[in-house]
């Protein structure tokens, strides 16, 4: 193993983290709030809406995300739509976590029994005062697991940003091996790059689902 | 001139294309406790859940001072303030603790004082035996214990009128108990009550009226003791004698041997 590779390269690893985390974080908090919309959307049955949202997660969970990013980067421009790569990142992102995080809001707002309506309704609550009160925290805690589950996912999914040229820690690690054929130090790096950043996050997630366990309990 | 609180007119409620109750007519006066009774499936919870305005109906009407209680009505959240109603599964919020399971509606729907609002809550939690309990979680309770709270959360609202739909249908014996004597409790203050039990001598006890459903329609309505005794009909007696249990016949084998 060749230490001074690893040292005089790792400074590298941090900038192409600092950009996966960047495309990675404004991805995944704009597919929960695409997620929070098409739950909704398909919870109270929206007309029309609901057929276009059933379309959208067919399409966005049946195609491999580069496939999507190929797409948007160089399908587009044939059209005369032209996106930077950074931005069809996060928007290929959006596009196949949003399905994602609906189905996870959609399965947790489901799993609240109808019992928790009707009490709720029998004390004389509104329907937003049921959703805000009773409804909502219930199918937020349940969620939890879900939706850690498909940040780490969805962070992973980031390697596949190297194929429209953007330096994520994938290209970074092609791109030493390219140059300098040090396979095993570009690799080791890139493994402990992923774990940093999602470790913690694994982590966070766990203690998260302990404290809001009561919702799994049932009453 | 009796003074009535909720009326029952002419209901008809049909789910899936089939009766479910089939012109429902009563009345229930100020401080009167009616226990429904009648075989699974005859329509007892249906008509208890039609008081809530929690089923859609096909025709009649159901009004509460005169009000009409409808499904769907746009004043249906004030007329339901006015009803307390405990279900036969344990319906806690199991996300809030006991006292905010009680205080969440009087704070939030009626706008009152949360000091109060707790203070008449932990009052209603000692006269249940619950007291220590105002901060445990539902999850922590027994299902006796919830029963009582969701008692005294129905309470803490101060209804006109109490809905009981088979409240100790899914409990173990020596809870059945602890919450029925809060109900007789209930009684003898002169809350007014509809209760739908399976509790023969529970119904009894505590009821001022009997009303015997059968296939969505009132088959007999009389005063439990003569109900109990001596049921003017024939379906009545029949169900009455559900409760009764011949010997076994492997015993009188064993006997006769």
């Amino acid at each position: 193993m060749d230490w001074t590779f690893i040292q005089k390269y790792w400074p590298d690893y941090l900038e192409a983290a600092g950009l996966t985390l960047r495309i990675g974080i404004a991805g995944i908090l704009c597919a929960v709030l695409v997620g929070i919309f098409c739950s909704a959307v398909l919870y109270f049955k929206v007309p029309v809406l609901r057929r276009i949202v059933a379309v959208y997660i067919e399409l966005s969970r049946n195609t491999p995300l580069l496939v999507q990013l190929f797409f948007l980067y160089f399908g587009l421009p044939k059209i005369g739509i032209r996106l930077e790569a950074g931005t069809c990142g996060i928007i290929g992102l959006t596009f196949l976590g949003g399905s994602y995080m609906t189905e996870a809001f959609r399965s947790s707002l489901e799993a609240v029994e109808t019992i928790q309506f009707e009490s709720a309704q029998s004390l004389g609550m509104t329907g937003v005062q049921t959703l805000r009160f009773v409804v909502l925290p219930q199918a937020l805690a349940t969620s939890v697991p879900a939706v850690v589950a498909n940040i780490i996912f969805l962070l992973k999914e980031t390697s596949v940003f190297s194929g429209i040229a953007l330096a994520d820690l994938m290209y970074v690690a092609k791109d030493l091996i390219g140059l300098y054929y040090q396979t095993g130090e570009a690799l080791l790096m890139l493994v402990a790059a992923y774990l940093i950043i999602l470790l913690p996050i694994s982590i966070i997630g766990t203690i998260l689902e302990r404290k809001v366990r009561y919702a799994g309990f049932g009453n | 001139m009796s003074d009535i609180v909720l009326e029952v007119k002419d209901l008809v409620k049909e789910f899936d294309g089939e009766t479910i109750l089939n012109g429902i007519d009563l009345q229930i006066e100020k401080g009167e406790v009616v226990v429904v009774l009648g075989p699974s499936g005859c329509g007892k919870s249906t008509l208890l859940r039609c008081m809530n305005g929690l089923e859609e109906v096909r025709s009649g009407q159901i009004l509460l001072d005169g009000e009409p209680v409808e499904k769907g009505a746009r004043n249906i959240y004030k007329i339901r303030q006015r009803i307390g109603m405990v279900f036969q599964s344990y319906d806690l919020f199991p996300h809030k603790t006991i006292l905010d399971n009680i205080t969440l509606a009087p704070i939030k729907v009626q706008k009152r004082n949360k000091a109060d609002a707790e203070r008449e809550a932990k009052e209603l939690l000692e006269r249940v035996n619950l007291a220590e309990k105002a901060d445990a979680y539902p999850r922590q309770l027994s299902g006796g214990q919830k029963q009582r709270v969701a008692i005294v959360r129905a309470l803490c609202m101060h209804p006109e009128i109490m809905l009981f739909d088979e409240v100790t249908a899914a409990l173990d014996p020596e809870m059945v108990r602890e919450v029925l004597d809060v109900i007789l409790e209930l009684a003898n203050q002169g809350l007014t009550m509809v209760i739908v039990t399976h509790e023969m001598s529970f119904a009894r006890a505590v009821a001022d009226r009997v009303i015997f459903i059968d296939d969505g329609k009132i088959v007999e309505e009389n005063s439990p003791e003569q109900f109990f005794t001596s049921p003017k009909t024939d379906r009545a007696k029949a169900f009455l004698n559900t409760f009764e249990f011949e010997p076994a016949r492997h015993k009188e084998a064993e006997f006769s041997i």
